[in-house]
């Protein structure tokens, strides 16, 4: 006869870098977003990054409720300006380390034009693009991503709007660092945030993730796990691609890999050299803690 | 405490409103400016992005408003004072992440220079007619703190002021001038440093673990974490409890506007200030704000001069609106004339808490110049009637 023990489910490591206290999330069963963000988390503990510097920015949406998931400084912004909002945040205190966390609507619809203006500053930010295709949090609506003859909410009859293709934007309007890969891809994705990690500049990682609620459902594509397959099935890895040849097309080939990874002075860079050689001494720089001023010391713990 | 002598340019100026808010919010302590390109307004942060690499300050020109904004609200995060700057069209804009700024409690000030509306407007001619913008512009209930300067020098003065009140009540604070008092250009005195009194951020003394960062305490404002002191705090626009964390229901529907709201309207009396001339015994009161007071004032020494008991009550902070006043002069007095730059919007408020125990004459002027202070004296004498 044997006893029956139970063994209280261990804590995942993870589970440091996520703020526990608020599961279940939101997001709906086989949504890809929970596993971006695993795989974000799993390279910050890779890389040791100090949490205590580290802030994430996210925007309206379904992956916009990212921030307040993550056990850093959190900022769940309006919609569209979570690379602004994020922009203030780096350039007031430099030494932070500051992750946008937001949606293809969110960045690239009501938001494009914060990122392409991000991407040819080269403001040192982390972004992180989850892309399903549609605005999920508001019922499966069409998006400046949704592919050709894609059905959604606002377009039942099939899309006919040509979609942006993220990796080429991204590029063209100057980030050094471009990288697109699925949800199933998740080594690659943690390997590819632990690189952009110890970059500067802009740097863009589309995440293409199923949203098995509203995509899947309004395109006959089945489950989320239907669509895991399909990425099994249909992604191509091409490091090095040409941006312009990474298009996404309705249930065609995803082409994935690192496209883009060039150095490039970032902003900070840019402004440092210029004001040093126009300015000289007379040049004092926003100091690394901070523009702020306190009558004590006080704050840091 | 006293300010930074770095960003303080001590000395007896000749310089027009625009700089004047300029050099204010550098005295004030402001580090971080972000603004996009408008028209009457840009003058500001010109002088800023001149003199901010040379006194640790951080400039950047914004690809829209919107993005200016935000930005604005994520540097006051790190503790930073932070202050955008714009004119009508710009402010529209702005107004969702005003809305933020007011959610989230960020300490922060907007400059608004106004000009000439509706929609683009009279972009280098003088208008008031933001002023009902400033208070509801941003959907949902909130309170903001809005000032009115009639001078280069007092918009240096109350451009410190709005730095410090966004402080004290973690609010959004609207420095609303107009085309004239941003373009007129008058002597300006800037104090030493150390006569400079100076709001800094409270930082929270709480250990990281029971840090709350809507926690009151006792206190008008919570205790503030600045993004990097690894305190690991979340905020969001949504509506949220104490810790930060979207709580959406009833009750903290309720508890979040009550806060957001409450710390502006039962404070009303510590912020309001007002600048009143002879309304001891007045029978006609002159209520105007910015570079209007300053046409009424001469309107209301003609009507003196006619032998009528004219004073003038000159808004400093539009913005709570001093509401109890109102009321206790029309108790007794025979009328409010309020001149001003729009069509008749801050004569609503003093209609409203009027209620009826004193005439209010609108005195509309529809914008692109000031009012003729004797088109003002004839309304006053009118009034006295």
């Amino acid at each position: 006869m044997s006893e029956t023990t139970i063994v209280e489910p261990k804590e995942p490591a993870i589970a440091a870098y996520l703020r526990m206290e608020r599961m279940p999330h939101v997001w709906c069963p086989e949504c890809g977003i929970g596993t971006a963000v695993k795989c974000f988390a799993t390279a910050l503990e890779r890389r040791k990054i100090d949490l205590d510097k580290a802030s994430i920015v996210s925007g309206i949406g379904c992956s916009g409720r990212a921030a307040g998931y993550m056990n850093l400084d959190g900022f769940h912004t309006t919609h569209g300006r979570a690379i602004p909002f994020a922009t203030g945040l780096k350039l007031s205190r430099p030494e932070l380390f500051v992750t946008v966390f937001s949606g293809d609507g969110d960045l690239a619809g009501i938001g494009g034009n914060h990122f392409i203006h991000a991407a040819r500053r080269n403001v040192d930010l982390l972004v992180i693009l989850i892309n399903n295709f549609t605005y999920g949090m508001t019922g499966g609506q069409n998006a400046p991503t949704t592919p050709l003859s894609a059905k959604s909410s606002t377009m039942p009859f099939g899309n006919f709007e040509p979609p942006f293709n993220l990796p080429q934007l991204a590029a063209s309007a100057g980030a050094p660092y471009v990288a697109r890969w699925t949800a199933l891809h998740v080594r690659q994705l943690v390997w590819t945030i632990e690189e952009a990690i110890g970059k500067k500049g802009f740097r863009l990682i589309e995440v293409i993730a199923p949203c098995p609620t509203l995509y899947a459902r309004l395109n006959k594509l089945g489950s989320g796990l239907d669509q895991m397959r399909f990425y099994h099935d249909n992604a191509e890895i091409r490091n090095g691609a040409d941006p312009r040849d990474v298009a996404i097309e309705f249930q065609q080939k995803i082409i994935c890999g690192k496209f883009v990874d060039i150095d490039r002075p970032s902003y900070h860079e840019l402004m440092h050299a210029h004001y040093r050689k126009v300015l000289g001494d007379k040049y004092v720089p926003m100091k690394p803690e901070g523009g702020w001023i306190s009558d004590r010391s006080g704050g840091t713990p | 405490m006293k300010a930074d002598p770095a960003g303080v340019l001590t000395g007896v100026h000749y310089l027009d409103g625009d700089f004047a808010a300029g050099e204010g919010a550098m005295a004030a302590g402001c580090r971080f400016v972000a603004g996009y390109p408008i028209t009457p307004s840009t003058e500001v942060v010109e002088r800023i992005a001149r003199r901010f690499p040379t006194i640790g300050g951080m400039f950047i020109q914004m690809e829209d408003e919107l993005a200016s904004m935000a930005a604005v609200v994520g540097a006051s995060w790190t503790g930073t004072k932070s202050m955008t700057v714009t004119s009508g069209p710009g402010f529209s804009l702005m107004m969702e992440n005003i809305g933020l700024a007011a959610m989230m409690e960020t300490p922060c000030v907007i400059v608004n220079v106004q000009r000439g509306g509706p929609s683009t407007g009279l972009p280098t001619m003088v208008g008031q007619g933001d002023m009902m913008q400033a208070r509801w512009g941003s959907h949902g209930d909130y309170e903001i703190i809005a000032l009115c300067p009639q001078s280069p020098q007092e918009t240096f003065d109350l451009t410190i002021d709005a730095f410090n009140l966004a402080e004290t009540y973690r609010v959004p604070v609207l420095l609303m001038m107009d085309e004239c008092v941003g373009h007129m250009t008058e002597k300006v005195v800037i104090p030493p440093a150390d006569r400079i009194e100076i709001v800094p951020r409270r930082l929270t003394s709480k250990p990281r673990g029971e840090f709350k960062p809507y926690q009151l305490n006792g206190n008008i404002v919570a205790d503030f974490a600045r993004a990097g002191d690894g305190y690991r705090f979340h905020t969001t626009g949504l509506t949220h409890d104490e810790r930060g964390y979207p709580a959406m229901n009833v009750e903290c529907q309720e508890q979040c506007v009550r806060r957001v709201t409450g710390k502006i309207t039962h404070n009303a009396d510590k912020i309001i200030r007002l600048d009143e001339d002879m309304t001891d015994g007045a029978e006609v009161v002159v209520v105007s704000y910015g570079i209007t007071a300053r046409v009424a004032r001469m309107a209301v020494e003609l009507a003196r001069a006619e032998g009528v008991r004219a004073a003038s009550l000159r808004l400093i902070t539009a913005w709570p609106f001093p509401a109890a006043r109102i009321r206790q002069l029309a108790m007794r007095v025979k009328a409010f004339v309020v001149p001003e730059i729009n069509r008749g919007q801050m004569v609503l408020e003093v209609e409203r808490c009027a209620r009826g125990a004193a005439d209010v004459i609108s005195l509309p002027h529809y914008g692109g110049s000031v009012h003729d202070p004797a088109a003002i004296a004839q309304e006053i004498v009118k009034a006295a009637q």
